[in-house]
């Protein structure tokens, strides 16, 4: 029995006088402890409404949220707003995406890493300060005791993001939600926040769900790769099977866009055409089909349903990418 | 920051110079003098050219001026002309009344108007928030002369509970060390004077603290629901904190940025009178004084009272500019 499982999430924007969004339709996976397991799309692929239903964050007016998140026996999705906060940042914690606007500017990072350990591990004075030293220690932030009184303005861009992930880190949470924690960083910065993560869940036995748009990040660490397209997943599968057979259409056209070091001179990259507004409502068939290049007459009138094989490897497509023309 | 406050200090020289210039100029050119006041309609042409020699005001301006920032150097403000007593000493007794009038008004005023846009906020698009919208709308649009002569009308002469008038009963015999009538109460252990005191200031100061209730509490509603949406306030909730240690320590703490700068400007501005509020309640503060020397053409009480009015205005914003150096350490003053 996996740690995480989530099974059929659902989330819709209802706002008067317009109509419900599905953002998010009908998503499940699955994460074992110590596995990275990563949700990739284009943005507004519901994958970011995806982590914040899960950790309860989503606006409590106007989302409804279904289906079921078993988190080692609770439902996470069914708790009240009052277990959920004795859950998040203990159990469940989450690094987001602009390490700058994610820090409150006007409070030092000390306090700010301390509130965490003394809401969850009841550590108060100098042992939560103690702890926050070896904390920012541990995320590889020099001259910790210094940084701890500093405010969020006078840490760089890396800094701040090791911070975050210290906070993060601080109550040594079992699952770990990572949404594009690289996206603000350049790209030496990126390399180095990855292997910072990486490190983290192989000495804790950490779950982590690696939220991003950059199949890059996803083959240097993930196991396990979700594909969203328009809310739900399109293919899933181990990390080697995708990057060598991807079989959605979707996943091709993604790993295509991709810059690569090996392609031939003057090569141009491929993008998907269209963009994410062009979806059909899965109700009427694959809401990829306006801008799939292999549309047939089946991709139309029936949603299609997902359809495993035998490594494990799924895909919610028609027509598929045959194995041997990514060769 | 400490060479930041000299540096803000040693400016109001200059300004206080190119202000007391534009101040002269103006003043002089106001028709009529103070000759008209003295004598109303029916003084000869000798009367009035006797009148001013008298006062100096018979010579080029040039002159004047420069007797005036003689004396000026001296700390010396001149003699008013209507009631003969140096222009110093009406300010100071006259002064501590504005100031009080403004705690009491700013105290009203952020009092309510701070939880109430907060509440507006965190409940936006509730009854509350459209009655706390509309109403410091209508805030705004009462003439607060009007809404004086509500209060007292409704409070004073048909309730009784508040008086109508004054700043202290005539009936109390009080000693006035400082001028600060509720502070002389409280330093001569006079417990009904200071008591007395307040009584007459709450009126007065619910009038006025109107507009600065109104502003307040939009300015605390728009930015309580700027910080509300911010990615630090999310990053808040997803460590699990209490929602009282959010409220405060991240969402309200920002949120009282913008606040700041508006409660000193608001201050500032009260500070330099309220005429219509100490006309309605005969109220001794600045205000009633200088609307009497702008028609009395009272020269050294205008000139005196609004160098030293700028002189607080100043002194307030950079109290405000101080403050907000404490509250957001990203605008350290150098």
């Amino acid at each position: 029995m996996a740690l995480l499982d989530v099974e059929d999430l659902s989330v819709t924007f209802q706002r008067r006088g317009q109509r419900t969004v599905h953002a998010v339709d009908g998503v499940s996976f699955s994460v074992d402890a110590g596995e990275v397991v990563a949700l990739v799309g284009e943005s507004g692929c519901g994958k970011s409404v995806t982590s914040l239903a899960l950790m309860g964050l989503l606006p409590r007016r106007g989302a409804k949220v279904g289906g079921s998140a078993n988190f080692d026996g609770t439902d996470l999705l069914a708790q009240d707003q009052r277990s959920m906060r004795d859950i998040r940042g203990r159990d469940v914690a989450m690094i987001f995406q602009d390490p700058l606007s994610s820090l409150n500017p006007v409070i030092p990072v000390g306090i700010q890493v301390t509130e965490v350990l003394v809401r969850h591990r009841g550590m108060s004075g100098d042992a939560a300060r103690k702890e926050a030293a070896e904390l920012l220690d541990r995320v590889g932030i020099p001259d910790p005791r210094r940084r701890l009184k500093e405010y969020p303005h006078q840490l760089s861009g890396g800094m701040r993001q090791r911070a975050l992930i210290a906070i993060a880190v601080a109550c040594r949470p079992r699952l770990l939600i990572a949404d594009e924690p690289t996206t603000a960083l350049d790209v030496t910065i990126q390399a180095q926040i990855l292997e910072l993560l990486k490190e983290l869940v192989r000495d804790s036995n950490t779950a982590l769900i690696m939220i991003t748009h950059d199949l890059g990040v996803v083959a240097g660490m993930c196991d396990t790769i979700n594909v969203l397209y328009a809310g739900r997943v399109v293919e899933s599968a181990q990390r080697r099977e995708l990057f060598a057979a991807p079989r959605h259409p979707y996943t091709v056209g993604l790993l295509r866009s991709i810059p690569r070091l090996d392609a031939g001179r003057g090569e141009k990259l491929t993008p998907i055409p269209g963009s994410v507004r062009d979806v059909l409502p899965w109700v009427e068939g694959c809401a990829f089909a306006p801008r799939c290049n292999r549309r047939i007459d089946a991709c139309v009138g029936a949603p299609p349903a997902m359809v495993p094989t035998h490594t494990g490897h799924s895909y919610r497509c028609v027509n598929p990418v045959p194995v041997e023309e990514k060769q | 920051m400490f060479r930041f406050i000299v540096r803000r200090l040693l400016l109001l020289i200059p300004t206080l110079f190119g202000l007391s210039i534009l101040l002269f100029i103006w003043l002089h050119r106001l028709p009529g003098g103070p000759e008209t006041a003295i004598l109303g309609e029916r003084g000869t042409p000798e009367m009035r050219a006797q009148i001013r020699r008298n006062l100096g005001l018979d010579e080029p301006l040039l002159i004047q001026y420069g007797r005036f920032m003689k004396r000026l150097l001296q700390f010396d403000l001149g003699t008013s002309i209507s009631t003969k007593r140096e222009v110093t000493t009406e300010f100071l007794q006259r002064f501590p009344g504005t100031v009080e009038l403004t705690i009491t008004a700013m105290v009203i005023a952020i009092g309510i108007g701070i939880p109430l846009g907060y509440l507006a906020a965190r409940r936006n698009g509730s009854i509350l928030d459209y009655a706390s919208v509309g109403g410091s709308l209508l805030g705004t649009c009462i003439p607060i002369f009007f809404l004086a002569y509500v209060l007292k009308a409704i409070f004073a002469e048909s309730l009784g509970w508040f008086p109508a008038i004054g700043r202290q009963d005539s009936s109390i015999n009080a000693t006035h060390p400082t001028n600060f009538f509720v502070l002389d109460g409280l330093m001569t252990r006079e417990w009904d004077a200071a008591a007395d005191a307040i009584w007459h200031l709450i009126l007065p100061g619910l009038a006025l603290a109107s507009i600065p209730l109104a502003i307040i509490v939009r300015i605390t509603r728009a930015s309580v629901l700027e910080v509300l949406g911010e990615d630090f306030v999310r990053t808040a909730e997803a460590k699990g904190l209490t929602e009282r240690v959010v409220r405060r320590r991240h969402v309200l703490r920002n949120a009282m940025l913008p606040v700041a700068t508006s409660i000193g400007l608001l201050t500032g501005l009260l500070l330099s009178g309220a005429v219509l509020t100490e006309t309605v309640f005969g109220f001794s503060g600045i205000g009633l004084f200088l609307y009497e020397a702008i028609s009395n053409r009272d020269y050294p009480v205008l000139q005196g009272f609004i160098l030293l009015i700028a002189v607080i205005f100043t002194l307030v914003n950079l109290a405000v500019d101080v403050s907000y150096s404490l509250i957001d350490p990203r605008v350290r003053v150098r």
